[in-house]
This record gives structure tokens, sequence and C-alpha cells, in this order.
């Protein structure tokens, strides 16, 4: 598998908390992802923990649902060891791989798994990604029955040559479908898109955006294409059939998706995200900039709480042995001293709109937002409000933004 | 049967008629430690066994460059007729930087072997090292070398080498000292025409100092020519030019090994150790006297060395700085040449400003320091002496751009060199170009034999020592060669062009040229900092200024996006260590200013090594 595991400690096997964890836990929302590691086909620019039927090495999608819930149960039993209060669950996200590759039956048996063990919070969000290709009427009716809120379809592009290109599987055309069979079972909508794919034009671009809202999405997220090393299109691009787009053309193409996003009256609320109105944000995705407790369930899942961070093992027989064994299926963890907290809290609030208070920075960093808001990248009044708030140039280079904010 | 001599003479007591002190002037790879190596094999000083290639030349660089930079001197035993003769053979540097030592091992002689390879032809270094030995009244032979080569022409380069220094093609010896063809005839030679020293035994002592070698087991070795008087071990000397004084610890000749001796009398040649640690208290040229009977007059020709040519040598690695220093410290005691003092840089931090005899001397030093003493250096380009007067009439010396005064200048003089250069015929185009192009002006054109010609100019030192033997030799296809000499300084209309980032100047890249090139080379390194310098949050302005005039701009765009877009699947530990890993690249960043610049651009933009900046 592509990506490094961070190094850290080993995780200990009955994955046993430290007592630290319980501070300050019940002003902590609490959430679940579910990582389900299936896909069809691999695409040619993912590096997800993800597997086709003939890398599973004789894991059976089948039995998936089964593990996942005994991992939810040993979480409960976990989380009970280290004296946290029981939380209600506030926000649920089912990710991949494609979560719409298992039945309907076996996402809405996890998601029972989490309400039997946690109860939900009024208005919990539960959300799932889908492929356009591999979801249907009935089967997004059958999880609104069940109690999801949200669809985030991976729509990617319009643009079949674009498609073609991160070889996605699925027809365009499929979209306006796939997204009125959602809000006629009363889903919410999110769209993600993708830009800066090698041989993207901005008219491409343009025409996904103009077909992605047409939509009338409630959300939308657009990320940048990133060349992963170890992916077959890291491979195309080092063997120069695909030439990686460059840093000017992207910053151009996400001005352009904020201008178009914003003119169709989204706001944005993370670098990368937009929504209608505030309360269609994904407060799952929040959850991880504002430093929430969440536990990831599946091969590969992050999990926090606490200041713990930890992540499973990826393989999916590796993670089945694991929760066969009944041990925890985590592989390494971490856990944050002050500065690396402080450190995590500038670089995930900066990012978000009404995230990081100028009051939480040391005096020494304090100074760095009068050259920020020179340089155009802090919004100005947000600053004298106390609130740090990246411009449009800011939201594009916040990494640089973030080392200046934690200068020593 | 080779004649070794059937009895070698003893040092200390061998009359002066019977000692034959000689060196050779050759060019760099024309064969003379090769054939000094045959030398030694011949008379037997070095048994077959024992010998290394290039016996004499000691140091690493010096092997592998082929050249050498220090010399030394061998006493050989030789046999003609019946009578033992001692020869001492004193090898000689053979670079243009070192022409003081030179001079020095050419006074220690009565006689030169003008070595040429005979493929190849006389070269401008040896030819002057010719002039400098004929000033010495030297005793020359002729010898063409490597006659064993395919590609050899003695009849063509005999004739050159008789017309040059007068006397038949047929005088002129030929040898080979890879095989040894001719070189017993060599010594034969040089035995019936070097004359003998001449010197008075009961004068008070006079010896000259021909070389100083540091040594870390036995500290200052000091070669000496005995001229007048005689030195025995215990003996306390002086030097005549600091009135030091020391006791002579060991004295003796090389043959080739350091070997003792009960003293050494008039015309000969050998080695003093007092135990001093510092060759500056054993300088070259200088004259050894007996602290009890003192000499009162010095042996002429003695100065102290000069650098001619400046550079900052600066660690890659800021935390080298005191190794640095450590190793200088160490060079100075075997190199009486090398000045230094400490100066710091905005780009390239802590390093020391040094001086050398010329380039080649730069090089050697900086590629001593990162040899033997594991270093990573950046060199600043190297600069010349100059002498500005301001127009309230004060003079400054400046050997280093940053100390040019600003304000009104009245004058500028800069050093001056007489530079000769030996080419075939065919190139003598490319190369008036080339001195043309060097602000060179033209003194004459003389063809040495038949396809040869020795091309004259006057030309400024700071044209030479800026890249000017690379471009000739490229332009040249490596034919031609170059010597030249200082020849005082003149009056030219030179300004110091500074470079700013973002209005800061960057004191590295701050250089005095010719006011007609002053344009050039502004738009050369703004272009060359603009291709390497990263973008950066903001537009960053590269300027180049006379004072507070801009010849040349370039700018380098504002970085338009450095975000990555998305956290994988709640994976914030990847995230932050991408932060990290951001933030100690950072580190290694040097700031001018607001800006950060990566050390590798300065010093690839110093280098002129300069390639698209990698993403």
């Amino acid at each position: 598998m592509p990506g490094v595991a961070p190094t850290a400690d080993p995780a200990p096997l009955d994955g046993q908390l430290p007592a630290s964890v319980t501070e300050g836990a019940a002003e902590r929302p609490f959430g679940v992802y579910i990582h389900v590691p299936f896909c069809k086909v691999r695409c040619g620019y993912c590096d997800f923990n993800t597997y086709t039927a003939d890398e599973l090495r004789g894991v059976k999608r089948t039995d998936y649902a089964g593990q996942a819930i005994a991992e939810i149960v040993f979480a409960a039993e976990v989380l009970t060891a280290a004296a946290l209060p029981i939380r209600p669950v506030s926000t649920v996200f089912f990710g991949g791989g494609t979560p719409t590759m298992l039945p309907a039956s076996d996402l809405i048996a996890m998601l029972q798994a989490i309400k039997d063990t946690w109860g939900f919070v009024s208005g919990a969000e539960i959300t799932t990604e889908a492929n356009p290709d591999s979801v249907d009427a009935v089967y997004l009716q059958q999880l609104a029955d069940a109690g999801f809120t949200r669809v985030s379809f991976g729509m990617q592009s319009a643009v079949p040559r674009v498609l073609a290109t991160l070889e996605r599987t699925h027809d365009p055309a499929r979209i306006p479908l796939v997204v009125q069979w959602a809000r006629d079972a009363g889903l919410g909508v999110s769209l993600d898109l993708i830009y800066g794919t090698p041989g993207e034009t901005a008219a491409d671009w343009r025409a996904s955006l103009e077909h992605a809202l047409a939509q009338h999405p409630d959300h939308l997220s657009t990320y940048s294409l990133i060349v992963e090393p170890g992916t077959k299109l890291a491979r195309q691009v080092r063997r120069g059939e695909l030439t990686e787009s460059d840093e000017d053309v992207q910053a151009d193409f996400y001005e352009l998706a904020d201008e178009l996003i914003g003119a169709a009256g989204f706001d944005w609320y993370e670098v990368s995200n937009w929504s209608r109105t505030p309360e269609l944000q994904s407060r799952h995705n929040l959850s991880y900039w504002r430093g929430h407790d969440w536990w990831g369930v599946g091969p590969g899942a992050h999990s926090h709480v606490g200041g713990v961070r930890w992540w499973n093992v990826k393989h999916p027989a590796a993670y089945a042995e694991r929760i066969e064994a009944g041990d925890s299926p985590a592989l390494g963890r971490e856990v944050l001293d002050a500065g690396t907290r402080h450190v995590e809290h500038v670089l995930l609030l900066t990012r978000i709109r009404d995230g990081l208070k100028i009051a939480d920075l040391p005096a020494a960093a304090r100074t760095a937002v009068a050259g920020l808001i020179a340089d155009e990248l802090v919004e100005a009044k947000a600053a004298i409000g106390g609130a740090i708030v990246l411009t449009l140039r800011g939201r594009l280079l916040a990494d640089g933004v973030v080392r200046r904010l934690l200068d020593d | 049967m080779s004649p070794i001599a059937k009895k070698a003479l003893q040092p200390a007591s061998t009359d002066p008629a019977f000692i034959r002190n000689f060196c050779i002037i050759a060019h760099i790879d024309h064969g003379k430690s090769t054939l000094a190596d045959r030398m030694l094999s011949i008379t037997g000083v070095v048994s077959d066994r024992n010998m290394r290639a290039q016996y004499l030349d000691r140091m690493d660089i010096e092997r592998e460059r082929g050249i050498t930079i220090k010399s030394q001197a061998v006493r050989m035993p030789w046999q003609l007729g019946d009578q033992s003769y001692a020869l001492n053979m004193i090898d000689t540097p053979g670079h243009v930087d070192f022409t003081y030592e030179v001079s020095r091992s050419l006074a220690a002689c009565e006689g030169a072997l003008l070595l040429v390879d005979a493929a190849q032809g006389i070269e401008a270094q040896t030819l002057a090292n010719l002039y400098l030995a004929l000033d010495n009244d030297l005793k020359i032979i002729p010898v063409l070398n490597k006659i064993d080569l395919p590609a050899a022409d003695p009849d063509k380069y005999a004739r050159e080498l008789a017309s040059l220094i007068g006397g038949s093609p047929d005088d002129v010896l030929r040898v080979s000292g890879k095989t040894g063809f001719g070189v017993e005839a060599l010594l034969d030679r040089v035995t019936e025409l070097v004359p003998a020293p001449k010197g008075d035994p009961n004068a008070p002592v006079r010896a000259m100092i021909f070389d100083s070698v540091y040594d870390s087991y036995r500290g200052v070795v000091t070669y000496v020519r005995m001229i007048d008087g005689h030195l025995a071990p215990r003996e306390r000397i002086q030097m005549m030019s600091t009135r030091a004084t020391h006791e002579i610890l060991e004295i003796g000749v090389s043959s080739p090994e350091p070997t003792p001796s009960k003293g050494l009398g008039v015309g000969e040649v050998g080695y003093l150790i007092t135990g001093v640690k510092d060759v500056r208290l054993s300088k070259v040229g200088d004259t050894v006297t007996s602290h009890q009977r003192p000499a009162t007059e010095a042996l002429v020709g003695y100065s102290e060395p000069l650098p001619m040519v400046f550079s900052g040598l600066y660690p890659i690695d800021g935390s080298d700085f005191p190794v640095l220093r450590e190793a200088l410290d160490k060079l100075k005691l075997s190199d009486a040449a090398l000045v230094y003092e400490p100066e710091t840089s905005v780009a390239l931090g802590f390093g020391f400003r040094c001086g050398f005899l010329g380039l080649l001397h730069l090089e050697i030093i900086a590629e001593r320091l990162e040899r033997e003493f594991d270093l990573d250096l950046i060199a600043t380009a190297p600069s010349v002496i100059y002498e500005v007067t301001t127009d309230d009439k004060q003079t400054v010396i400046v050997t280093n751009p940053s100390e040019f005064p600003g304000g009104k200048i009245h004058s500028v003089r800069e050093p001056m060199v007489k530079a000769a250069i030996l080419a075939p015929k065919d190139f003598v185009g490319v190369i008036m170009e080339l001195c043309q192009s060097r602000r060179g002006t033209l003194l004459g054109m003389e063809y040495l034999g038949e396809d040869r010609v020795e091309i004259r100019y006057n030309m400024p030192l700071a044209e030479i020592v800026f890249d000017f033997f690379d471009q000739l030799k490229s332009k040249t296809a490596g034919y031609a060669s170059l010597d030249y000499e200082p020849i005082g300084d003149q009056v030219a209309d030179l300004v110091k062009v500074d470079i700013l980032l973002q209005g800061e100047q960057v004191d590295a890249f701050s250089t005095i040229v010719h006011r007609d090139k002053a344009q050039a080379y502004g738009v050369l390194m703004t272009g060359r900092l603009r291709e390497l310098i990263p973008r950066q949050q903001f537009e960053v302005p590269i300027q180049a200024a006379i004072g507070a005039r801009v010849i040349a701009r370039e700018s380098i765009r504002a970085m338009r996006k450095d975000v990555l877009a998305k956290c994988y699947g709640g994976d914030i530990s990847r995230k932050r260590k991408l932060l990290e890993k951001q933030k100690e690249g950072k580190k290694r960043m040097k700031m001018v200013g607001r800006v950060e610049v990566p050390q590798e651009a300065f010093i690839a933009a110093l280098s002129g090594d300069v390639e698209k900046k990698a993403k």
C-alpha cells in the first residue's frame, strides 16, 4: 500500500487509553467514522486504503459488517474502561473505498450497532460517501429510512475525458439522476469535485462546476488533485505520459471555483468546502478540524480521543485477524503533548472560517498577524475582531500562514 | 650497467667542485615527476622495489593533479669517469601562482633542465620559468621527454628549443622518463655542464631557505642551500629577516628519505629541523646564519609573500565554522602565503576572507580543506586588491566589495598583469577576441617555431581571476597555455554592483566590475537568482544597482498555492508531519529581509550552476 504510516508508539493490544483522555470530554462532541475498504476498481490517482476483489487475500466483503460491529462493541468497552462518560453520537460518516459497494442492509446494520451502543444526539448527521454508479433509488431510500441524513457523491468531474484520466467509471449523465433520487428519499446532497487533473482545461473545470451547481446540492467539496507517490497516476507522470498541472493553474482553478460557487449562494467554511447555509456544513468534517473526539472503525481508520491519536492496521485480512482474536486493531498511536496539541490547534483551526481565535496564540505569534494582514492573507476586519479568517489568497497559501503563526 | 657511484660523497665534507645543483623546469604533464623518479632509480637512491610513482610529490593532491606544489630536494650520487659526484635535484613548483617559490628554488641551483614534452612543445608557463632561470644565470640543458610516444615529433621541437635558447638542435637531449631511455646520458650531461657551486667556507654562515614544509610529527622542515660557511647539529642559528634564533635539532640531506648528517658545507643542499611549528618562522627566501657569528648581509631576493586574490570561504553547514577555523590554522603552518580573517555574510553565514597567491592557490587550499578536513565549502567570486580614492581624497584599500566606499569616488586603481599566451597559430583569432573582451591591450605577438604563437597582453588581474583560464582552455581545445606576472596598477572606470532582494543587499553577490560590464553582471545575477529562489508568499523584486541607481531588475512572482487540500479520513498526524517537515526545511533557509532563500540557491548562483529550481 502506498502512503507511510506515521511513526509513533505501537498501540497496546487491549486498546487501553491513558487517563488524560477524560479531561474536558463532556464538552467534546463524539463521532464515528466507518471505513469501508472496498472498490470495484482502483482509480489511477487514488492512494486511499481500499482494495479490489483481487487484492483481498481471501477476505470476504460479506464478513465486513460483522467485523466493524465487533470493533464498535470493543470501542465502547475501551471508552468505558477509560472512565469516559457515555456520549451520544453527533456525527457518523461512512467513507472509503466505496461504502455503497456493500448492500444497504450492511450499512444499516453498522449504523444500528452505533445507535445501540451510544445512541444519537437529536439531529445527528449521518453521511455516507457514494459512487454515482453504485446506488439506485431503492438503495438510497433504504438508507434514508434507516436514519441516514446525507449522501456525498464522488462526482469529480462532468467531463468524460477528465473522468477517463482519473479512471472514474461512472457516466456523468448519472449525476442528475442520483441527486434526484437522494432528494426524493429526503437525503441532503453533497458533491465532491477534483480539479487540476492532468489535461483538464479551465473550460473543463468551469463546465464541471456549472454542472455540479446546476444540481442544486446542499454542499460542495473541491479538492486539487495530488499526484501521490506509488499511484498509477504518479507512474504516468514520471513516464511523461501525463503532465501534472502546475501551482498557478491549480490556483486559477480554485479561484474560479470560489467565484462560481460563491455566486451560486454558497459560503466557504473550510478551505475545500462550501455549503448553502451554515446548517448544511458537514459537521463530521468540521469535527476533524475542531479536534473533537471520534472513533474510526475499520482497516486503516484513524481515531482521536482526548489528545490520543491512533490508526488501525491497514489490510482487511490483518484487521479481520485482530478483530477475531478480540484484540485492538490499532497499529500505532501518538499521545500528544501540549506543544503538539498547540501545533495541531493552529494547523487545523486556521483552515476553517470560524476557527482560530487570536487569543489562542502566544504573544510572539500574535505579532505575525499584522504581516499576514499586510500580505492579504488574513481578513483585517476579522483579525481586529479577534479571529483568524483566511482571505481567498490566504486559503490558497494556508500552509504558509500556519507556518508563520507557529514561528518560534 | 648503470654507473652508480662507486663511493658516494659524504655530506658536510664534499668538495664543492664535485657538487652539481640543478632543477627541472617543465610544464604540468610534461613528465617531470616521472623523469625525476627514473633518476632516483638509476642513481640507486631508491630501489626499484620501493619505487612508487612520482616519489617526490608527497601530497595526495599533487599526485592526483600531477603537479608539484611544494618543492623538495634530493641528493643523488653519480659517477663520471673516475670521479664521484653529488647531484642535488631541486624540484620546483610549476605554476604561476608560485613564481616567488620558483625563483627561490632557481636561486638554489647552478643549472636547469628545460624539460619539454616531445609531442606538445613548450608552454607559456615553462617559458616564464625559463626566463627566470636565465635571469638567475643558470646553465640551461634542453631536454625533450616522452620521445617514446607515437605522437612525439622531437625534430620539430628540438628546432623550436634551439631557436629559443640558441645552440644547435643536436644539443637537445632526447629522453623517455617512462622507459629510462637517455636518462644516464642526461645525468652525465648535468655533471659535465652544470657549474660547481661557489662560496667561502670560512665566511660567516649564509644559507638560503628555498622551501619550508610543515610535518605533523617533526614540525617545520626547512630546506636550505648553503652559500657560505658550515652548519652543524646543535648549532644555534638565526633567521636574518626576523632575528629569531633556533637550535638545530637535526641537519641532513634527502636521499630521498631524510638522512641526518654531520652538517652541511658550501654548495650543499639539505634540510634543517629546529622544532618550530609554524612555517612563518622559517620563511622561503630568508637567509639562515649562525647566532654566534652572524653574517652582516642577507642574501638578496627575499620578499614577503603577497596575496593577490581574495575570496570568502564559507562552510555549507554553518555548524562547521569552528572546524574551518581549526583547519585554516593548521594549513597556515605549512603555507606561509595563506592569510585569512573571519567575516560574516547574510547569504552564507560565518566564514573567512582569505588571501591567495593566485587562483590555483585558492583551488588547492579549498580542495585541501575539503579533502583533509572533510569540509563542504563555497567560495565567493575571487576579488583582487583595489585602491579606491574618494572625492575627499581618502584612499581605501579594498579586497572585498563590501569595503568599497559609498559616496563620491574620485578614482579606482586596479592591479594589472602582463599575460603571455602560447597556442597553435589557428587559435590566434579566438584568443585575441577573448583578451579584448577582458579589457586586454595587445603588446605583441611572436612565432615560436613553425606553427605556435606567443601572444602578449596587458590585462587587469581581475579579468584573469574570473574564469579566464577556463575560457581560454575551452576556446582553444585545451591547447593554449597562460602565464602572467604583475606589472603594477592603473586607473580604471570601476564600479561596485550590488544585488538586492526586496531592497535588501545580498552581500555575497556584490562585485567590483568595469562600468561597461556592470549591466551584464546585473542581468546575469538577477536572472540566476530569479531561477533559483523559490516563490514566496509575496512578490520579490530582485535588483542590481550601482549605488542607488538600478541597472537591472527581475521579479519572483508571488506563490499562488501551497495548501494541501484534503485531510485523509482524519489522518491529522500525516498533516502535522508534513508541516513539521516544512518547518524543518525553513530552518535551513537563509533570511534576506523577509525572503527565505535556500542556501543551495546562493551557492548555485555563485557557482553559475543554474538549473531550474526543483519544485
